[in-house]
């Protein structure tokens, strides 16, 4: 049985189509990515998903459960993590902890040894109300809520917005050991670094589903050799190389520039010399290894 | 200056998009205007009177029909027994009794000088006392009639008895409406924003996830208040009994259930406003305009609903703490049991489980 | 008044009651560089932020932005710097044009000047079409970058700029910083706080901030080198891991 299926699900908002005509699988224990620029409808899917949000068209199931007449066997089943902080700001972390525990008609103690890693990480500031913890703080909390009534799938909707780098790794480790235990889990993110962690990745724009790939996929998949360039000064460079011959296309990547020449092998020599004409020093180019982030640069490009 | 103006523009953008902030800018003062115009007025009018003729002679019928003929009296019943206007006026079906002696005719044709007796519930001090100006006003005027076709003076002399409240203390008058309205204010409100804020800040989406069923989220948020409320209705009590020197003249016991029922009744409206709205600050609002001005203009405590027209006379039947406000001067002030209340506690259970139940039906379960 | 630092501090501290919140921070800020300021959630920068903007006076030490004390000065300050932040950079209930207009007039220019930066951003953002749309009808993205163009309208010397880029998708977070460096290019130091390592790269200096107190400040370059690491994601990792204002 599919954990999650969906089948030509689509969903619209004042005449805006949401989600167009959506489908896809999810197994079960499966890590699973839905990636893509902001409103391309992926709180939409989770909504639906969560039994929060009927489809306009098309049928999706939840653990064998279809998702608007079985919504009661669904919910009780997983656990849902919102885009924004939907816990109990003026209640402690226990507090809160407990209520959820409660209203999902079980106790801390049962499931206990699913939360623990996180809860070992919270539990200093387990007297603290809930509002008053720092954003990577606030999702570990929610994480635990989420959990503790031992779901058979979570949803988690871009979890780490706006928490900090270590948060976010230390979340994505806690994410890997949830696996472990069976737990499919459904994630959506902005970081390419935490979407190369997923099983598969689906790749969503303006509502539809333009495809899904494991990582790897998507890299080996790449077709144009990437090189990375760098000079002294990082602005001229890129300028320069808005207008440089024989570029098919380039980025910023962080330190560095990506390039994707026209020709397969391009005369690096040639062009290292040619910004030299330009003005510009220290400069580096090599080959790199094209990352999942250069893959979904190029489908957002593509499409626009 | 130029910034000032840019920020006038920007303000004046904000307000005219605003829907709801127009709504009550514009719409309010329309509706208080005209609510207050029909409502605003100390004169009385429509005053059910109750008319004992022990006497039934001309004299008593011409001034009876002088009183019939005025609008601002409307009698209610004719009878022989005095008895009645006790009953009349627990019941509240009359606020004033008119009494000619049996030997009325005789003592006038004979002594040209006779009494009246006039009785008013004097539970509201201002209206009785305006009623009964009135009905000396016109005996007064009946005196000038009939000495002016006759030779020698008579005279016809009411004499007045204040039921319930001799002393026209206001206090007794106004201890229960301002229950009414305090409860109202503080358990409407309160519950109106719990629901509205879960939607607002997003754990309603987790509640709505969990196994816990509708009607037990909704009984959850009545309790806590239930119980503070409750002690709220404890310290007024006191408060008028021991400080404002107000007895209650009936069942405490009868009381404190009675306020009980009001309000888990003002909990159920502010529920079923929570229901409704998706934001705090639209909750707040209509629970204070929506619910509290017309309360305190139609249920009787500061106007008269008698002087209103008769449509916000049926409006006023729709309000809970017109019929609690009843109940309270019957316990507090007339000192009556739960037989002379049963018809009013019965409409307040209804209001109550009609807003608990559209409350549940309405509570949506999902996010649309 | 050309300051060769747009920003100075001096043992810089801020403490509410027994908290200290930042602790003796030094450093200075050169004129049109990108200075980015790191730290883990709690580390203090939105306080320093605060501080340096005028918003908010020190419990001790010194600092001068755009040549003002923070202390005496604090009106001129915000008069000659740009901010942006998560939490608020337009109206959503007002159209594109309208808030280009209303902060322009905020910021004191006269109305010739309004009506040309006007055509200059719709031109340069390319929002020919949403002129007259409410800001809240534009996605994430838009909003950002004309949220940027906005705190520079008035061309001042440094602009703050709150993780501008949370929840922005990469394509769009790159075209965002290319408005920053066209901004640095025209001369307008930008402080900027970011989660995104990959964009701290971008930044000329960076500082990043543990528990109220500065652990490293230099150059992408020179702090990888330093900490022996290939990446700067290593590299804070290595510096906030054993942060204790962790909650």
């Amino acid at each position: 049985m599919d954990a999650v299926a969906l089948k030509n699900i689509s969903k619209a908002y004042s005449g805006n189509k949401a989600v167009d005509d959506v489908s896809f699988k999810v197994n079960q224990g499966e890590l699973f990515g839905l990636i893509g620029p902001d409103g391309a409808g992926k709180t939409s899917i989770f909504r639906m998903l969560t039994t929060l949000l009927v489809p306009d068209a098309g049928t999706a199931s939840v653990m064998g459960f279809d998702i608007v007449k079985d919504y009661k066997k669904i919910r009780s089943g997983i656990g849902y993590m919102p885009e924004h902080f939907a816990l109990y700001p003026d209640l402690t972390v226990a507090e809160n902890l407990n209520f959820f525990a409660a209203i999902f008609n079980t106790r801390i103690r049962e499931n206990y040894h699913l939360v623990k890693d996180i809860y070992a990480q919270i539990q200093p500031f387990k007297n603290r109300r809930a509002g008053r913890l720092s954003g990577g703080m606030k999702q570990k909390l929610t994480l635990c809520c989420a959990l503790i009534h031992k779901p058979s799938i979570l949803f988690l909707d871009e979890p780490t917005t706006g928490v900090d780098p270590v948060s976010r790794k230390e979340f994505w480790e806690m994410l890997q050991r949830l696996k472990a235990q069976q737990i499919t889990t459904l994630v959506s993110t902005p970081h390419m670094d935490e979407a190369s962690q997923c099983d598969r990745i689906a790749w969503l724009q303006s509502g539809k589903i333009l495809s899904i790939d494991t990582p790897s996929d998507v890299t080996a998949a790449y077709e144009d050799p990437i090189y990375a360039v760098k000079a002294d000064n990082m602005y001229r460079l890129l300028q320069v190389l808005k207008n440089a011959p024989g570029v098919k296309d380039n980025y910023t990547f962080g330190e560095f520039a990506h390039l994707i020449f026209n020709k397969e092998k391009p005369e690096t020599e040639a062009f290292i010399d040619f910004l030299k004409e330009k003005g510009l020093s220290g400069i580096e180019l090599k080959r790199v290894k094209a990352t999942l982030e250069d893959g979904f640069i190029k489908r957002l490009k593509t499409v626009i | 200056m130029k910034r000032l103006l840019a920020f006038i523009k920007k303000e004046f953008a904000h307000v005219l998009r605003d829907k709801k902030t127009l709504l009550i800018l514009f719409g309010m003062p329309v509706v208080q205007v005209l609510l207050f115009g029909f409502v605003l007025t100390h004169e009385v009018k429509n005053v059910k009177t109750l008319i004992i003729d022990q006497s039934q002679d001309a004299t008593s019928a011409k001034l009876i029909s002088k009183i019939k003929a005025n609008p601002y009296f409307k009698i209610e019943a004719s009878t022989l027994n005095v008895r009645r206007v006790e009953q009349y006026f627990k019941k509240g079906n009359a606020k004033l009794a008119m009494v000619f002696p049996a030997n009325f005719g005789r003592e006038h044709a004979g002594l040209h000088r006779t009494k009246i007796q006039l009785i008013a519930d004097a539970s509201d001090p201002n209206y009785a006392t305006t009623a009964e100006n009135y009905l000396t006003a016109i005996v007064q005027d009946f005196n000038s009639e009939i000495n002016w076709e006759a030779d020698i003076r008579y005279t016809i002399q009411p004499e007045m008895r204040m039921l319930y409240n001799p002393e026209l203390k206001g206090a007794p008058n106004f201890v229960p409406g301002v229950m009414a309205l305090v409860l109202m204010i503080i358990c409407v409100m309160m519950t109106a924003i719990s629901i509205a804020k879960e939607k607002e800040t997003g754990t309603m989406e987790i509640l709505l996830l969990s196994p816990i069923k509708p009607f037990w989220i909704i009984v959850s948020k009545i309790i806590p208040h239930l119980v503070l409320s409750v002690i709220d209705v404890i310290s007024i009590l006191l408060l008028s009994v021991f400080v404002l020197d107000i007895p209650i003249k009936g069942s405490v016991l009868l009381l404190m259930a009675e306020s009980t029922l009001f309000v888990v009744n003002c909990l159920s409206l502010g529920i079923f406003i929570s229901v409704e709205t998706s934001s705090q600050q639209a909750a707040m609002l209509i629970s204070l305009m929506g619910m509290l001005l017309p309360t305190i203009l139609l249920s009787g405590f500061m106007f008269p609903i008698e002087n209103m027209p008769e449509v916000l006379q049926w409006g006023s039947n729709l309000l809970p703490a017109k019929w609690f406000y009843t109940i309270v001067k019957a316990i507090v002030i007339k000192g009556l049991g739960f037989p002379a209340i049963w018809k009013e506690t019965l409409i307040l259970l209804a209001i109550t489980a009609s807003l608990l139940g559209i409350s549940l039906k309405r509570f949506k379960i999902r996010l649309e | 008044m050309t300051e060769e630092h747009v920003i100075k501090t001096d043992k810089l501290t801020k403490r509410f009651g027994d908290f200290t919140a930042i602790h003796a921070i030094t450093f200075k800020v050169n004129k049109g560089e990108i200075f980015g300021f790191l730290g883990a959630n709690g580390a203090g920068k939105t306080t320093a932020v605060r501080m340096l903007c005028g918003l908010s006076r020190p419990t001790s030490g010194n600092a001068e932005v755009v040549g003002c004390d923070v202390y005496k000065q604090p009106e001129e300050i915000k008069k000659n710097i740009g901010y942006m932040s998560q939490k608020f950079s337009l109206y959503e209930d007002l159209t594109v044009l309208e808030n280009i207009r209303f902060f322009g007039g905020i910021y004191g220019l006269c109305s010739a000047r309004i009506k040309s930066k006007t055509n200059e951003l719709i031109e340069q953002l390319g929002l020919q079409n949403e002129v007259k749309k409410l800001v809240a009808s534009l996605p994430l993205g838009w909003k950002q970058k004309l949220a940027f163009s906005v705190a520079i309208i008035h061309n001042p010397k440094i602009v703050f700029l709150d993780e501008p880029t949370s929840g922005v998708d990469p394509l769009m977070r790159r075209q965002f910083w290319e408005l920053i460096y066209e901004a640095a290019n025209d001369e307008i130091t930008v402080f900027v706080t970011t989660h995104y390592m990959d964009e701290a790269e971008y930044c000329d200096r960076l500082s990043i901030m543990v528990d109220g107190r500065i652990e490293a400040l230099d150059t992408p370059r020179n702090l990888k080198e330093r900490f022996g690491v290939t990446t700067l994601d290593e590299l804070f990792y290595q510096l906030a891991r054993e942060a204790k204002r962790g909650g």
